[in-house]
C-alpha cells in the first residue's frame, strides 16, 4: 500500500548568481557616482531650463539663505596668484606662510580684516559659524577687492578663460539686493559676463522653447 | 550550512589503520554577501546625483549714464517682483497707476509675456525687469528663465533696478491683497 512519497528538496538556493547580479549594480553605482565638488555651504539651487554644464573649477561664488557670501577660488594654479595680488592691493601683510595657509582653505568666507586673526589662531570654524564676505552696500563691498584680485590673476590672455569661470550659485532664498551686491562687485571690475549655477529643469512642454527645440531638432534630423 | 558527515558509519573499508579523510563541502553560503551587496547598492543609488548641475548664462549690460538705451513706450513692458512669489506688471509708461498696474504670478506671466511679444514688433520689444528688495533669488532666476522659455532674444530684456514709486506701489498692493 504505497501512498507516493513526496521526495524531499532542498531549501538551499545557489547564491552565486544573486550575488554576481548584486556586485555587478554595485560596481556600476560606485563607477557613476561623482564625487561632489566640496561646497561651503548646502545652498538649493534655483532651477532653469538652461542645458549648459557648469564649468568645473569654477570661481564660485556661494550666497546662502541668509545673504551670506562664500568665495571658493577653484584652480589650485591660480590660487596662490590671486592670494599674492590681494596682499599687496589690500596690504593685508601676511605672510609667505599665511598665504600658504589660506591657500588650503577650501573657501573664504570671512571679512579681509579679520583673515590674519583666524589664521593665526589656527582653527577651523564651521561654514555655518563663519560672517561670510562682506558685501553690505557699494562702500562696504569686500568682494570688489577679492574681484579685482581675481582679474588681475587672469589679466592678460585669460580674460576670457576668467568669464567662463565665474559662476554665482545662490540660494532660492537668498534675498535679492544680495544678489545685487554681489553683480555690483562684479561690474565694478568690469566682469559683465559671468553664469549661476542652477539645476536643469524640463523645458514645459507647448512653450516657445519647446517648439524651436523641437523644429531644430526635426531640421537636423532632415 | 553545516552538514554532518553521516556517511563515516560504514567503517573500515580500507583496511584497518587507514584514516578517512574527511571531506568538507567547498559550497559556501552566499547569503549575507549578497546582503551586503545589496545594501550597498542602495546606499549608492540614494547618494548618486543623476542630474548634472547646470548654468545659465548672465550678460550684464555695461553702466554707461551717456549711452542710455532709448526704449519705445509701446513695446516696453515692466515686470516687477514682489515678495511671496508675487509677480507686477505694467505695460508703457506708469502714468496711471490704478489702471495700468496689475499683479500675476509667475504661472501666469508666462502667458502675458508671450501675448506681449506676439502683439509687438521686435524691433520695439523690451521687458524691464525690477526687483524690489523683498523678492529672492529665485525669482530673479525664474523670471530670466521665463525669458529664455518663451524665446525672448537677448538684448530684448534687462534687470534695472526699482524705483521708488514703484517700490511703494508693490507695498501698497501688497497691503490691500493682504500679502505678508
Amino acid at each position: 500500500m504505497g501512498r507516493a512519497k513526496i521526495p524531499r528538496k532542498s531549501t538551499n538556493i545557489d547564491m552565486t548568481a544573486m550575488c554576481d547580479v548584486a556586485f555587478l549594480l554595485l560596481s556600476f553605482f560606485i563607477l557613476a557616482t561623482k564625487q561632489k565638488p566640496p561646497e561651503a555651504v548646502a545652498v538649493n539651487a534655483p532651477t532653469s531650463v538652461s542645458s549648459k554644464v557648469a564649468p568645473e573649477d569654477a570661481i564660485l561664488i556661494t550666497l546662502t539663505k541668509e545673504g551670506k557670501v562664500f568665495l571658493m577660488l577653484g584652480d589650485d594654479t591660480r590660487k596662490t596668484d590671486i592670494l599674492d595680488k590681494l596682499n599687496t592691493n589690500k596690504n593685508l601683510g601676511l605672510s609667505e606662510s599665511e598665504l600658504k595657509k589660506l591657500g588650503k582653505l577650501s573657501f573664504i568666507g570671512m571679512p579681509l580684516g579679520a583673515i590674519k586673526s583666524a589664521l593665526t589662531a589656527g582653527q577651523d570654524i564651521p561654514a555655518d559659524k563663519l560672517p561670510g564676505i562682506p558685501i553690505t552696500d557699494s562702500t562696504n563691498n569686500e568682494l570688489v577687492d577679492w574681484m579685482r584680485s581675481i582679474n588681475d590673476a587672469y589679466a592678460g590672455s585669460d580674460l576670457k578663460q576668467l568669464e567662463e569661470k565665474i559662476v554665482i550659485k545662490g540660494d532660492n532664498f537668498a534675498k535679492y539686493p544680495a544678489f545685487k551686491n554681489i553683480k555690483y562687485a562684479l561690474k565694478k571690475n568690469n566682469i559683465f559676463k559671468f553664469r549661476i549655477a542652477t539645476n536643469s529643469e524640463t523645458v514645459p512642454v507647448g512653450s516657445e522653447l519647446y517648439n524651436t527645440n523641437r523644429s531644430a531638432a526635426e531640421s537636423g534630423q532632415k | 550550512m553545516a552538514e554532518m558527515d553521516t556517511s563515516s558509519g560504514g567503517g573500515h573499508k580500507k583496511g584497518p589503520g587507514v584514516k578517512k579523510a574527511k571531506k568538507l563541502s567547498t559550497r559556501v553560503d552566499l547569503t549575507p554577501m549578497v546582503d551586503l551587496g545589496f545594501l550597498l547598492i542602495t546606499f549608492f543609488v540614494f547618494t548618486t546625483t543623476m542630474s548634472k548641475p547646470t548654468a545659465m548664462n548672465m550678460n550684464e549690460p555695461k553702466d554707461d549714464p551717456e549711452n542710455q538705451l532709448k526704449v519705445k513706450n509701446s513695446g516696453a513692458m515692466t515686470i516687477l517682483l514682489g515678495k511671496n512669489d508675487q509677480v507686477y506688471y505694467y505695460m508703457g509708461e506708469l502714468t496711471n497707476a490704478t489702471e495700468q498696474f496689475k499683479s500675476t504670478n509667475f504661472k501666469d506671466v508666462r502667458d502675458i509675456i508671450l501675448d506681449k511679444k506676439k502683439n509687438t514688433p521686435m524691433d520695439d520689444l523690451m521687458y524691464i525687469i525690477k526687483a524690489d528688495k523683498e523678492s529672492t533669488f529665485k525669482n530673479a532666476i525664474d523670471i530670466l528663465d521665463e525669458m529664455s522659455i518663451n524665446t525672448v532674444p537677448p538684448g530684448h530684456y534687462a534687470e534695472v533696478d526699482i524705483s521708488d514709486t514703484e517700490a511703494e506701489l508693490i507695498k501698497q498692493t501688497e497691503s490691500a491683497n493682504g500679502i505678508k
